[in-house]
């Protein structure tokens, strides 16, 4: 790599893995958390792995690429919309008659489509989750400490 | 015998938060008392023998554990992350302000 | 009227976490972009969360204790909140100072950037407070428990100033401890009686007899809600982080949260499920008395206002662990309405305190003085505020004080009396060396440029002093008996607690 022209994040080897395995981390997230209610998993563990692959993006590459990716407002959006969605889902559990209440049919159990809101919930803390945890890593990030030299 | 383990992991944190006097230091105590806390709440749920409280596809699973420390104690570490997050914030930020990590330096206010 | 008939009063319960929750979000989502959108929204919803504490009341007159299932789950398995009488009296207090407040902050907060982050962030702390007043098992306490703590760790740093991030620090350390301790109170309980719904422990406790863990149980609890209510031993985090924090928070911090996370906890916990014994009513009562003594002393060689009315919010706080620990009825009562004034003057003084800052700019009392000429409204409210937490009759806080004392005397503690009402001298001394120093006396010259402060704010400390001046009110028979009474019954109930939750689940 030619020295003068400085690019942020890591060495080429590191880079191309990356390139080569985000899409399948992602899709190993969004897996994780479609099928939350059958196996092991779930919003958060999924949410943690979708967030993992964005931060695995802006460690290779820089935050520049990342942010472009998802910024932070996005992430902050997508933080609160994950919160009110989960809320909506609770609220509408009036319509059994009780908070949170399993109001859509259930189907059968160990079908994709199944479990009636529990898919749903996981979707929204997925939401939650995963944008929540890529703006605390950005937000650390981006706190500029002025390193004093003594 | 494991649950002595637990006594003295928790007994580190505690350690380590009391003794040390880098902000860092405390915040890593603070990590570990938590870990032991939770890893005592687990082996309280625990039974001889027992299986993860998940329903299996043509299979009937029998001596299941108690799910109810688990989804406790898992809430407790995405609390603790928050915690943790929340903390090291807060310790960049008087880094800043301070510019050191010692706690015998920052005494702006009095007990 | 037939408030059990309505549909909706079936399902309020859950709308005291759900409403505050959802408005955070909210306006965490839409506060940025539009403006004054997190002003009004915040009010909206702390008024309708009053509204609805109030009808809350009127319900547990109607149909006595409410146990709500949530999602349709049979309690000990699903999750429950209940609905009794302490419960609605906390929540009316709780959301009647948080009305307050939030239409006080309109104004005050304009001085900080972000106000939509402290809306979200305030609005959390409510939801977690109101949380851990409705639930009904453990682990919904220990998380809304972490909730509002965690809120209110960012909320005291909210100023990023030096101080207030020390603050804060040393606030978070403690209270992650505490934490920790209530977490392995709850696993040792767990490994005694396999469940973690409180009506449930309670049963099981009964069935199980004299324990040795529940001492040790009982213990850790007391360390753990000792430092969130800030009781002396563990009190050392209060005195910095609740002067750092706005004022607004302040009054939040030391009006309600130290009440609702520290005192009603430990008082729901060890008077209906552990079941109170006589060490531990001996051992709160101690702990009570030295609170009082300590905070009082240490308020009084204070020259920080707000540090001040930290130290005694400590002492104050004493006065309430003392006459539940009793453990009387007429302890329990004097207690509860102690708790419900305290909340009431300390929020007072706290935004009288801000008052002071947002026009002067200085908390330090002996760069004040002869504020009540050029800030009237300030002045009498703090007057009458100071007054009543001093305990002159007839303000609130004398009939409170007063029968926290009888209550003593009824039940033959005379030490703890006479202490009690020493204390109470001491704390007319200390709130006559503010009102001399700060609001009486000569105006100084560097202060003779301030203004009173905005409408809002006078609005909301008007109010307080008029709940203040007419707190008394709340012990004639018929408005006590709907009230207070209630509120008394079920601590007094003591652990027939499981009993009155597993009759009414229908």
């Amino acid at each position: 790599m030619n020295k003068k022209i400085k690019q942020p994040g890591m060495t080429l080897i590191v880079k191309t893995i990356t390139r080569l395995t985000v899409g399948l981390i992602l899709l190993y997230g969004i897996y994780i958390v479609t099928h939350g209610h059958i196996s092991p998993g779930g919003g958060f563990a999924g949410g943690v792995i979708i967030a993992l692959s964005f931060i695995h993006l802006m460690l290779a590459f820089g935050k520049d690429l990342a942010l472009r990716k998802l910024s932070e407002k996005l992430a902050a959006f997508f933080e609160s919309f994950g919160a009110i969605m989960f809320l909506t889902i609770g609220l509408l559990g009036f319509i059994g008659g009780y908070f949170f209440f399993n109001f859509i049919f259930k189907g059968k159990p160990f079908n994709l489509f199944s479990a009636g809101i529990i898919p749903l919930c996981n979707i929204a803390i997925c939401f939650k989750v995963g944008a929540g945890l890529f703006a605390v890593f950005v937000a650390l990030i981006l706190l500029k400490v002025p390193i004093k030299k003594e | 015998m494991i649950y002595l383990m637990c006594f003295i992991l928790f007994s580190i944190g505690i350690y380590c938060i009391l003794v040390k006097k880098n902000l860092i230091k405390i915040i890593i105590g603070i990590g570990i008392a938590g870990y032991a806390v939770n890893l005592f709440f687990i082996l309280v749920g625990y039974r001889a023998q027992g299986r993860a409280p998940i329903l299996a596809q043509d299979q009937v699973i029998q001596n299941m554990v108690d799910p109810l420390p688990q989804a406790l104690i898992l809430t407790n570490i995405v609390i603790g992350l928050a915690v943790t997050v929340l903390i090291v914030a807060i310790a960049i930020r008087i880094y800043e302000k301070y510019g050191t990590f010692d706690i015998t330096k920052i005494r702006r206010l009095r007990g | 009227m037939n408030l059990a008939s309505l549909p909706v009063s079936h399902n309020l319960l859950p709308l005291f976490v759900a409403i505050p929750l959802g408005s955070a979000f909210l306006v965490s989502l839409l506060g940025k972009r539009v403006k004054g959108f997190s002003d009004t929204f915040s009010n909206v919803a702390t008024f309708s969360l009053l509204s609805i504490s109030l009808l809350s009341i009127l319900l547990v007159k109607h149909s006595g204790t409410v146990v709500y299932k949530v999602g349709g789950w049979i309690p000990p398995i699903g999750i429950c909140m209940v609905l009794d009488g302490l419960t609605s009296f906390m929540l009316v207090t709780i959301n009647l100072i948080a009305f307050l407040v939030t239409i006080y902050s309109i104004s005050y907060m304009e001085r900080y950037t972000a106000k939509w982050k402290f809306y979200t962030l305030f609005l959390l702390m409510l939801a977690g407070m109101n949380g851990v007043i409705v639930t009904g098992d453990m682990f919904n306490l220990f998380v809304f428990l972490e909730i509002a703590s965690i809120s209110s760790y960012a909320l005291v740093a909210f100023g990023v100033e030096r101080e207030e991030l020390e603050a804060s620090f040393k606030y978070m350390v403690m209270g992650i401890m505490a934490s920790l301790f209530i977490l392995l109170g709850i696993a040792f309980l767990y490994s005694l009686t396999s469940t973690l719904n409180m009506a449930d422990i309670s049963r099981t406790l009964a069935k199980i007899g004299d324990n040795q863990t529940v001492f040790f149980v009982a213990a850790l609890f007391l360390m753990g809600f000792g430092l969130k209510a800030a009781l002396v031993p563990f009190h050392s985090w209060l005195p910095d982080a609740h002067p750092s924090a706005p004022a607004p928070i302040s009054a939040m911090l030391s009006g309600v949260l130290i009440k609702a996370l520290g005192v009603y906890a430990l008082a729901r916990i060890f008077l209906n499920v552990l079941g109170m014994t006589a060490v531990s009513s001996s051992i709160l009562m101690v702990l009570g008395a030295i609170s009082m003594v300590l905070g009082g002393l240490l308020a009084l060689g204070q020259e920080d206002i707000k540090r001040l009315f930290a130290y005694s919010s400590i002492s104050q706080i004493g006065y309430v662990v003392f006459a539940i620990g009793m453990g009387t009825p007429l302890g329990i009562l004097a207690g509860l309405f102690h708790l419900f004034n305290h909340a009431i003057f300390k929020s007072l003084l706290f935004l009288n305190s801000g008052s002071i800052e947002y026009a002067t700019g200085t908390r330090d009392l002996r760069k004040m003085g002869g504020l009540t000429s050029k800030m009237p409204v300030t002045g009498y409210s703090s007057l009458v505020g100071s007054m009543s937490i001093s305990g002159i009759p007839p303000l609130s806080g004398f009939w409170s004080k007063l029968l926290i004392i009888l209550a003593a005397i009824e039940a033959k503690h005379f030490i703890f009396a006479s202490i009690a009402v020493l204390v109470s001298i001491l704390t007319l001394a200390y709130y006559l060396k503010v009102q001399k120093l700060a609001f009486f006396g000569e105006l100084k010259d560097s202060l003779k440029g301030i203004k009173e402060v905005p409408l809002t704010m006078k609005l909301s400390m008007i109010a307080l002093s008029i709940i203040c001046i007419f707190g008394g009110l709340l012990l004639i028979p018929g408005v006590q008996k709907n009230f207070l009474n209630l509120a008394t019954e079920v601590l007094v109930n003591g652990t027939n607690y499981a009993q009155i939750i597993f009759g009414s689940i229908k």
